[in-house]
């Protein structure tokens, strides 16, 4: 098996009194696509927040490794706009578009890392500027019509539905270029059509060279995409495997009371 | 040893001042989250308030008791209805809107309390009478602390404990500590919280108005500025402690009072002001829950 | 139309106000002649005041209730009439023809007087278009502005005192001096919260000033520098009216770079930075968007403007001292942002012309002016928090052949 790209180890996580981490292990795997699943409160945003740099950890290593060049870096208390650098972008439980700009705009903002006009480029707008203005709108449309929000381009991002919106927050992170896409809760609040239409998108993202690793409860979604689950309950990992065997698992049946599993 | 223990009252006093003016800001902040930067003009408006009526009341030959005494309680109550009315114009419009605009409210506010006095009363330095007596007993040791520092000193430790009573004890104290924990469950359990925002403009409005009758009898002098300066001074021992602590605004505000002093007495009275703000920044950008404030965690 | 209840309550406001401002109003003492005046007309003014003010307010706000109330379904913004003339080209650049046209006659048409107002006026228009990339546009409260302000003056003024520096030379020292200075303070502080923000260049604007004030051998003191040399051209020698004119021309061609520039950036990667990290700081971080350096670039660029001017009050005056650097002096500039629209470069021109210019020509309002700005603050942030004439953003529209297309 080829090396990891995210290798977290012992990652706890302490605030105040209360500890909401309690060493995690876990291991992505290029092309994998990975779910982590527990009741609420179990920890799996906290999780996301300690990778992507919002949260610094109080314990525990997080490794990347960058599937191409093979450099590792270590993201411990790296700031958050640098872990999008290095290829890890992530969307938000609670949706953090930018309300008051268009869509197209919104996915603009997630080229920002990967383009360098500053204000001299601004204010003369030379050649460079201009061809990296005019990609950065190219590709911008091309992840647009990717999440089938092509027609919506010029809307307001306040103005989507629901499930739109979601699928633009995705589109947002895909911008940044990331080989490790991180998505909190992504089906969250959609009808079965939405979140069939998702399970596709998913599906296609991954096959494009991304890897993925999601929080989700919607069980139908966890079970038909991930290769394999972390199952996480009151800050600790309590099991891990593929599907079936999580399914099975006695420990995770007891964590969720047996009704969820079952669906 | 005496110039050192005239220095400590004088940080005393002065602390003691702010203490008065910084409870205010740590009160509102503690419910609304706002910094009112009006408060300051409060305070003045409380001094002006308290210069008029005294003056008046000693040409028209009242005794001094009883200039102290109705000096203070009009300082008192139109300070507070300076800062109900303030609270209802520039703030409570502006509840939900985003968190700079009721800040630039509330500077908008404090120019134009500036320039209303300034216009209708004047530009000057006015003379403030003198409201506290030189006690007889105090003869001996006058010379390094004055009868008006004692006078401050006790008055205001008074006022501090009796704050104390109101907020652990009464229903409004219980209400106001309700409102700054989670507005809205506060209103959920039946808490008029317009009347708790209302009340806790009155209370620190009252307590600055008081301060300012204190400090500027102890000074002998007023002008409509003097609420700038002040205001920024309390703000910053208000941050000092912890703003949103009620002992903190006591604790920062003694801090500050004591290094200011013995910084202009043994190092240099040039950048007394310089010092304050100094120490504001700094506090802003490392410490800024203060000493005892906690510090905010950001929900994502 | 109004119910008793209304009159009422509008009497209630109106006893309230006569009550409230009563000592300060109506009492007025001389504490050393030991003279009382009672002033009661002018309790009657603020009764009869106060009553009409709160029947207007409460106008307002019944229309603004009913308005909402029947443009439930449409959320479209109507954009303000400035913006639709001046998006059209056919209308832009004749108007803009016209205005620059006028402002090139200017001191043809007026007197040397006028002109130095006009000069004091567009000199604001700068320091607002500046102010505006930090308020309006990055979303940062800086209460300090004229601190930058004060660095360029004070860089011209000693450098011109000390070497006999030329003011050709001082513009982009002081420029980049006050960004400098910008960057030195915006490195500790960008990262706290908006108020605490505000608060803290509050702070360094007012030490600034004290340090200006107290510093006798470096810039000596109240006293203030006298004597700084006028701008030369090529080393000639210019009569007083002539350089009048000569400091207005630049100050003009000085706004026609701020326009420009301040235009372009908030069309460009950085602006939709700046746009981005007032919505939400914590997603834009996690798009990739180095928050400190992004606000840092803002402030800074703000400082260098403000530097600009600085020099440029310098030479004008030929006199600085630490008087003309106060709070009040920031308080007026974000008036001017506050109330031409933030983010609004069209609005920021207008609220400065108009700030500026109305009380230098209405002498009786002038007296009244500090009280108005401050009335102002309030004002806006109540009734129309987005300024007089709203910034509504050119946003990215995406047409199919030339993908490139930003309008």
């Amino acid at each position: 098996m080829s090396e990891a790209i995210l290798n977290v180890s012992n990652l706890t996580m302490d605030f105040g009194g209360i500890r909401a981490l309690d060493s995690v292990d876990i291991e992505i795997h290029r092309g994998e696509i990975v779910a982590l699943i527990g009741p609420n409160g179990a920890g799996k945003t906290t999780f996301f927040n300690c990778l992507t740099g919002i949260y610094t950890p109080s314990a525990g290593e997080i490794q990347l490794r960058h599937p191409e060049t093979g450099k590792k870096s270590r993201l411990n208390g790296m700031k958050p706009n640098k872990i999008t650098e290095k290829g890890m972008a992530r969307t938000f439980q609670n949706i953090r578009l930018f309300a008051n700009m268009s869509v197209l705009e919104n996915v603009m903002i997630g080229r920002h890392c990967r383009s360098h006009a500053l204000i001299f480029g601004a204010i003369f707008r030379n050649p460079a500027t201009r061809k990296e203005e005019r990609e950065i709108v190219d590709i911008s449309y091309q992840i647009l019509k990717k999440v089938g929000l092509h027609k919506q381009v010029n809307e307001q991002a306040k103005n989507l539905s629901y499930g739109a919106q979601r699928r633009l927050e995705i589109a947002r992170a895909l911008a940044t270029d990331p080989f490790l896409l991180l998505l909190d809760e992504p089906a969250a609040g959609m009808n079965p059509q939405e979140t069939e239409a998702l399970i596709n998108l998913i599906r296609l993202i991954c096959s494009e060279g991304h890897s993925i690793l999601l929080i989700e409860h919607d069980m139908k979604l966890v079970m038909s995409l991930s290769d394999r689950i972390f199952v996480m309950d009151y800050g600790k990992k309590i099991a891990q495997g593929t599907p079936e065997e999580v399914r099975s698992n006695p420990a995770v049946i007891k964590a969720y009371l047996g009704e969820d599993v079952d669906a | 040893m005496d110039y050192f223990i005239e220095l400590l009252f004088g940080g005393l006093t002065r602390g003691s001042i702010y203490a008065l003016i910084a409870l205010g800001y740590t009160m509102v902040y503690g419910i609304i989250g706002l910094i009112n930067f009006a408060h300051g003009e409060i305070y003045m408006i409380g001094a002006f308030t308290s210069f008029i009526v005294a003056t008046v009341l000693s040409i028209y030959g009242f005794p001094l008791l009883a200039i102290v005494v109705i000096a203070a309680l009009a300082a008192a109550v139109w300070s507070s209805a300076y800062g109900v009315t303030i609270e209802k114009i520039a703030y409570r419009p502006l509840r939900h809107a985003p968190r700079l605009s009721p800040l630039i409210s509330a500077i908008g506010m404090s120019i134009f309390l500036q320039n209303y006095v300034l216009l209708a009363q004047t530009s000057d330095f006015l003379p403030f009478p003198a409201l506290i007596p030189e006690f007889a007993f105090m003869e001996p040791v006058a010379h390094i602390v004055g009868s008006s520092d004692l006078v401050i000193l006790i008055t205001t430790t008074l006022v501090m404990f009796a704050l104390t009573l109101l907020i652990k004890f009464t229903r409004i104290g219980k209400a106001m500590r309700a409102t700054a924990q989670d507005r809205t469950m506060a209103m959920l359990v039946g808490i008029n919280v317009d009347r708790v925002i209302s009340a806790t403009f009155v209370i620190g409005s009252a307590l600055a108005a008081l301060g300012g009758m204190l400090i500027a009898s102890h000074i002998g002098q007023i002008n409509f500025y003097i609420g700038f300066l002040a205001g920024i001074k309390a703000f910053t021992a208000a941050v000092l402690g912890g703003i949103g602590s009620i002992p903190g605004a006591v604790l920062g505000s003694l801090v500050l009072g004591l290094t200011e002093s013995f910084a202009t007495g043994y190092v240099s009275s040039d950048y007394e002001d310089v010092f304050a703000f100094s120490l504001l920044v700094l506090i802003l950008i490392f410490k800024p829950s203060g000493l005892l404030g906690k510090a905010e965690t950001k929900k994502v | 139309m109004f119910p008793v209840k209304e009159l009422k309550r509008s009497l209630f406001v109106s006893i309230w106000f006569a009550f409230l401002t009563f000592p300060i109003m109506v009492i007025k003492v001389d504490p050393i002649e030991r003279i009382v005046s009672w002033r009661w007309d002018n309790m009657i003014f603020v009764a009869i005041g106060s009553f009409v003010l709160s029947i207007l307010a409460k106008v307002y706000f019944v229309r603004k209730e009913r308005r909402a109330g029947s443009k439930k379904a449409q959320t479209v913004l109507t954009e303000p009439y400035v913006h639709r003339i001046l998006r059209e080209p056919r209308f832009l650049y004749p108007l803009s023809l016209a205005v620059l046209t006028f402002a090139i006659l200017f001191p043809h048409l007026f007197s040397a007087y006028q002109t130095n107002i006009m000069t004091t006026a567009l000199m604001y228009v700068v320091l607002g278009l500046g102010l505006n990339i930090v308020v309006g546009v990055a979303g940062l409260l800086d209460l300090g502005y004229v601190a930058f302000y004060a660095v360029g003056a004070y860089s011209y003024a000693l450098l011109n005192m000390h070497f006999g520096l030329s003011f050709w030379l001082a513009m982009p020292i002081g420029g980049l001096l006050a960004a400098f200075v910008g960057v030195l303070l915006g490195f500790p502080v960008l990262r706290l919260r908006g108020d605490y923000l505000a608060i803290v260049t509050l702070g360094f604007g007012e030490i600034i000033r004290l340090v200006l004030e107290n510093w006798n051998d470096f810039s000596q003191g109240p006293s203030g520098i006298a004597n700084i040399s006028r701008p030369g051209f090529f080393g000639i020698d210019m009569s007083f009216s002539a350089s009048i004119n000569y400091i207005y021309y630049l100050v003009v061609g000085l706004v026609v770079v701020t326009i420009f520039v301040v235009n372009r950036l908030q069309s460009s990667r950085l602006g939709r930075a700046w746009l981005a990290l007032r919505e939400d700081e914590i997603a834009c971080q996690a798009m990739g968007i180095d928050k400190t350096k992004t606000k840092l670039i803002a402030f800074s660029l703000g400082a260098f403007w403000a530097g600009l001017v600085g020099v440029i009050f310098a030479a004008k005056t030929t006199f600085v001292n630490p008087a003309s650097f106060t709070f009040l002096e920031s308080a007026i500039i974000l008036s001017i942002v506050v109330l031409g629209g933030m983010g609004s470069i069209v609005g920021v021109i207008l609220g400065a012309l108009t700030l500026i210019l109305l009380p230098e020509y209405l002498r009786a309002l002038s007296e009244y002016r500090m009280l108005a700005f401050g009335a102002i603050l309030v004002i806006m942030m109540i009734f129309r928090p987005e300024g007089l004439i709203s910034n509504v953003r050119r946003s990215y529209r995406f047409k199919k052949q030339t993908s490139s297309e930003s309008e």
